[in-house]
């Protein structure tokens, strides 16, 4: 490998102004990994299919895999561990752990930001809307049935 | 919609206690469950130690050849490149390198030759995995290539390319003892079942139905790709943080190569991100251990998706079924003949073999009944067990072949299955006598669910509509042990030390709640200790539908031996017997209304907050090896598991395209230890076909 091209950039990690020193090439999964200690994101297929890698990026949901660190400059990054709140789970979190959305968990936190952004454009899902933002999730365990029980009840619990 | 139903068994007592149950038989959700949502839930692939070395692995590009030179210099001349790993190096501290479960025929690097694409034959080891990854481009590899065969019934025949010069059985299952030192074939294995005189079933036939059916390789494809981190620990010492289902077997199978006691070799694992058969045994221990080693630094060898697809597959397998009717639609003989696609390396694929293949009659009551299984080498890579260990592709020819049949004799497919169902009582063909399977039960349920009686709309025009069935059966690997720890600390609190592997089958939370019901806890308040083999006992494997079953007799056996302890000593406390003391809520409460918490046990044992109480249960079920010659035997199993599924599918005659529009799956569970949990485990494969 040549010569290691590096910058720094700075951006908003689950509500805290950070900074780091990334490489060029890197991308923002193993910054958050390195330099952070979250691994909730994580990385699967390392190919944009599996979604296991999913953090929400100005609020869409993006694979970590394929998103340069460098890009994050400027930008309000949103992981898993960013979702709890003195200690409460998020709604969409309860409503997974109550719905028991997952068997191995690997695939959950992408599944979880993804449902996020589904409620925050559309707060009462239509089965097929669910359907259509989880398309680009999957479980290998197939707990699918689970968790769209799970997304349904995090829709009822973030109305009220 | 999709339906998975679980076939109750009557409401059951404690046997030892004749009271109704509290823990087990619940659905509760799983003990980890807030870690699995906020992100901090552990997997080995999130481990990074301090100095440690990323491993990639260099791949053979050919399916078979010999190794003529490697050239790994560019690679070495790469910044942040530490060392490049070869055959040799590791031959400096395992002269045998060869390791396996069923035969010692895998090399930790390739040896002299390669077996399959995707072989590895180096590692490169170095600070960052991005220069890893180059420089494992830049190792360059001049090959001899040899023919190669991909083909099981091919690499079968007299005269196919042969893959390893002489078979070597490992040693540790007998039943593969027989085929020690055979030269020149690719039969890995041949196991064989003969009862009756399959000619005189044959002749008492009406009709003989003869059928050949082929099933493809599987990817298992876990979402946590397979990582093992090994670090040298002391001077004569090493642990490997593995994502593991069978951490014990790593444990043995390191300590042999390195001619080590198993006492200097630990293994710990944390939750897999998926197992479901492809984490098995050893997979890429051996390799991150010689590695750290030779280097004396931590070394994370981890594979890429792609990657996986090089080193597990389950097995693809023609298998030839003929079977003789009466024109009345009973079975009166069966020939199997099965040839199981084991790739380049045995891996566990012989005990698969054998163990899937003696059920290859199906769950039905035949008489004369010949089956042949062989475990063929073939140069594609290694195949293993994948959910089911060998039995769905079974499954798939007799139960087509079953529809066939009674297509032909125009007998319903439900009435010829329910003709010919293995009854209670009894006797398999292996000779064992059935028990706890309830054919008829799950039929019955499956035909009700599929509303099978009612007219079926079978379409019109593009679109046309049809409708099967199918059962199975799977007998639970036999011999197998587990061994479990209950501890009970100072403070009165409970932790249960197990090697089974929670992989998402939740058997933390089943085996929780079994030393819970034992000990009148209530599960949350039970600590599952993950597999570490310097403190949890050993376990056979995270395999085969096993660990409820073996595991958790065992848990009960310890927990019920710390009962035991707490009982005596507050006996002692309290003055009464023992028999009039009970363990529930937490507490020993005794008839006459006393009450002893579990740390005042404690207290009245160690005289101060201290100490620990520790129960250890083994549980090792009987078992009669088969005679190799006819693959007899009385008790071949411990228990029988049964099956069945239900489809309805709309197939658009235009487009080819195929919906399942209903799918349902019955199984025999017998007591569910967490209902819901169990469904869980049935409905993955039955949701992911599942129609949009
Ligand atoms: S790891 Fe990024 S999409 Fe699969
Ligand atoms: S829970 Fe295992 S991959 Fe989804």
């Amino acid at each position: 490998m040549s010569a290691r091209h590096e910058r720094a950039v700075a951006f908003t990690l689950n509500g805290r102004r950070v900074g780091a020193t990334v490489a060029t090439h890197e991308t923002i999964l193993e910054v958050l990994q390195r330099e952070f200690g979250l691994f909730g994101a994580r990385e699967s297929c390392g190919q944009g299919l599996c979604g296991c890698c999913t953090l929400l990026v100005n609020g869409t949901a993006v694979s970590g895999c394929l998103y340069f660190a460098a890009f994050a400059d400027g930008a309000e990054l949103t992981t898993v561990e960013g979702l709890a709140k003195n200690g409460e789970l998020h709604p969409i979190q309860r409503a997974f752990v109550e719905k028991s959305g997952f068997q191995c968990g690997f695939c959950t936190p992408g599944f979880i930001l993804m449902t996020k952004e589904l409620l925050s454009r559309h707060p009462q899902p239509t089965e097929d809307e669910i359907r259509h933002y989880l398309s680009g999730n999957l479980c290998r365990c197939a707990a699918y049935p689970d968790i769209i029980a799970a997304v349904k009840r995090a829709a009822e619990l973030m109305r009220a | 919609m999709a339906d998975t139903i679980v076939v109750p068994e009557a409401p059951v007592a404690d046997a030892d206690a004749g009271r109704a149950l509290r823990e087990v038989g619940r659905s509760m959700p799983r003990l980890e469950s807030t870690a699995k949502v906020d992100g901090s839930v552990e997997y080995i692939h999130n481990l990074r130690l301090p100095g440690m070395l990323y491993g990639r692995i260099h791949r053979s590009s050919i399916a078979h050849g010999r190794i003529v030179r490697i050239d790994a210099s560019a690679a070495l001349a790469c910044d942040g490149v530490h060392a490049v790993i070869t055959a040799d190096d590791v031959a400096t501290i395992v002269p045998n390198p060869y390791y396996g479960p069923a035969f010692h025929d895998q090399p930790i690097l390739a040896l002299g030759k390669v077996r399959h694409v995707g072989e590895p034959v180096a590692v490169v080891l170095a600070t960052d995995p991005h220069v890893a990854e180059e420089a494992a481009d830049l190792v360059s590899v001049e090959y001899e290539p040899f023919d190669a065969v991909f083909d099981e019934v091919a690499a079968a025949a007299p005269g196919a390319p042969i893959i390893h010069d002489e078979l070597k059985p490992a040693g540790m299952f007998t039943d593969l003892e027989h085929v020690a030192g055979r030269r020149g074939t690719n039969v890995a294995l041949d196991a064989r079942l003969r009862t009756g005189d399959i000619e005189k079933g044959f002749a008492q036939a009406d009709q003989v139905f003869e059928h050949t059916f082929r099933t493809g390789k599987v990817i298992h494809a876990t979402f946590e790709p397979m990582v093992s981190v090994a670090e040298p620990a002391g001077p004569g010492g090493l642990t490997i943080h593995t994502a593991s289902q069978s951490p014990s077997f790593v444990r043995s199978e390191i300590a042999r190569l390195l001619g080590w006691p198993e006492n200097r070799v630990r293994v710990r694992t944390a939750f897999l991100g998926g197992g479901f058969g492809a984490k098995l045994y050893i997979k890429l221990e051996a390799m991150a251990a010689v590695c750290a080693l030779l280097v004396r630094k931590p070394v994370r060898i981890a594979l890429t998706m792609d990657e996986q697809f090089y080193t597990i597959t389950k097995h693809g397998a023609t298998v030839l079924i003929r079977t003789g009717v009466t024109n009345d639609g009973r079975i009166t003989a069966r020939q199997v003949e099965t040839y199981w696609n084991g790739g380049a390396y045995a891996d566990i694929g012989p005990r698969v073999t054998q163990k899937s293949g003696f059920t290859a009659a199906g769950p039905y009551d035949i008489e004369h009944v010949a089956l042949d299984n062989y475990a063929v080498y073939t140069n594609d890579p290694p195949a293993g067990a994948l959910r089911g260990f060998g039995i769905s592709q079974l499954v798939w020819a007799y139960e087509r072949q079953a529809d066939i049949i009674a297509r032909a004799l125009g007998i319903d497919p439900l009435e010829f299955r329910r003709r010919n169902a293995l009854r209670n009582g009894r006797k398999h063909a292996t000779g064992t006598v059935v028990y706890g399977m309830e054919v008829e039960a799950v039929l019955d349920r499956l035909a009700e669910k599929m509303e099978w009686h009612r007219p079926f709309d079978r379409g019109s025009g593009t679109i046309r509509r049809g409708r099967g069935i199918a059962i199975g059966v799977k007998a639970c690997v036999s011999p197998t042990t587990s061994t479990a720890a209950v501890h009970v600390y100072g403070d009165g609190s409970c932790a249960v030390h197990t090697s089974t592997v929670d992989m998402g089958q939740a058997s933390d939370t089943t085996l929780a709640q079994i030393a819970a019901e034992v000990l009148g806890l209530p599960t949350p308040d039970v600590r599952i200790v993950h597999p570490d083999t310097d403190v949890t006992p050993y376990d056979m494997a995270t395999l085969g539908s096993r660990s409820t079953f073996h595991m958790g007799n065992a848990v009960r056996r310890a927990a019920e031996d710390v009962r035991a302890q707490l009982l005596r000593i507050a006996a002692g406390a309290l003055g009464v017997d023992m028999g009039d003391l009970e363990c529930r809520d937490g507490a020993v409460l005794s008839r006459a209304g006393a009450k002893l918490t579990f740390r005042e046990v404690m207290l009245a044992r160690f005289a101060m907050q201290a100490g620990t109480i520790v129960g250890v249960g083994s549980y090792t079920p009987s078992y009669t090896k088969p005679d190799p010659r006819t693959g007899y035997s009385p008790n071949i199993t411990p228990f029988w598991m049964l099956g069945g599924a239900g489809a309805e599918v709309e197939v658009d005659c235009e487009t080819g395209r195929v919906t399942v529009t209903k799918l349902v799956n019955v199984a025999d569970v017998g007591r569910a230890i967490n209902p819901a949990s169990v469904e869980r485990q049935l409905c993955p494969a039955c949701s992911i076909c599942r129609a949009s």
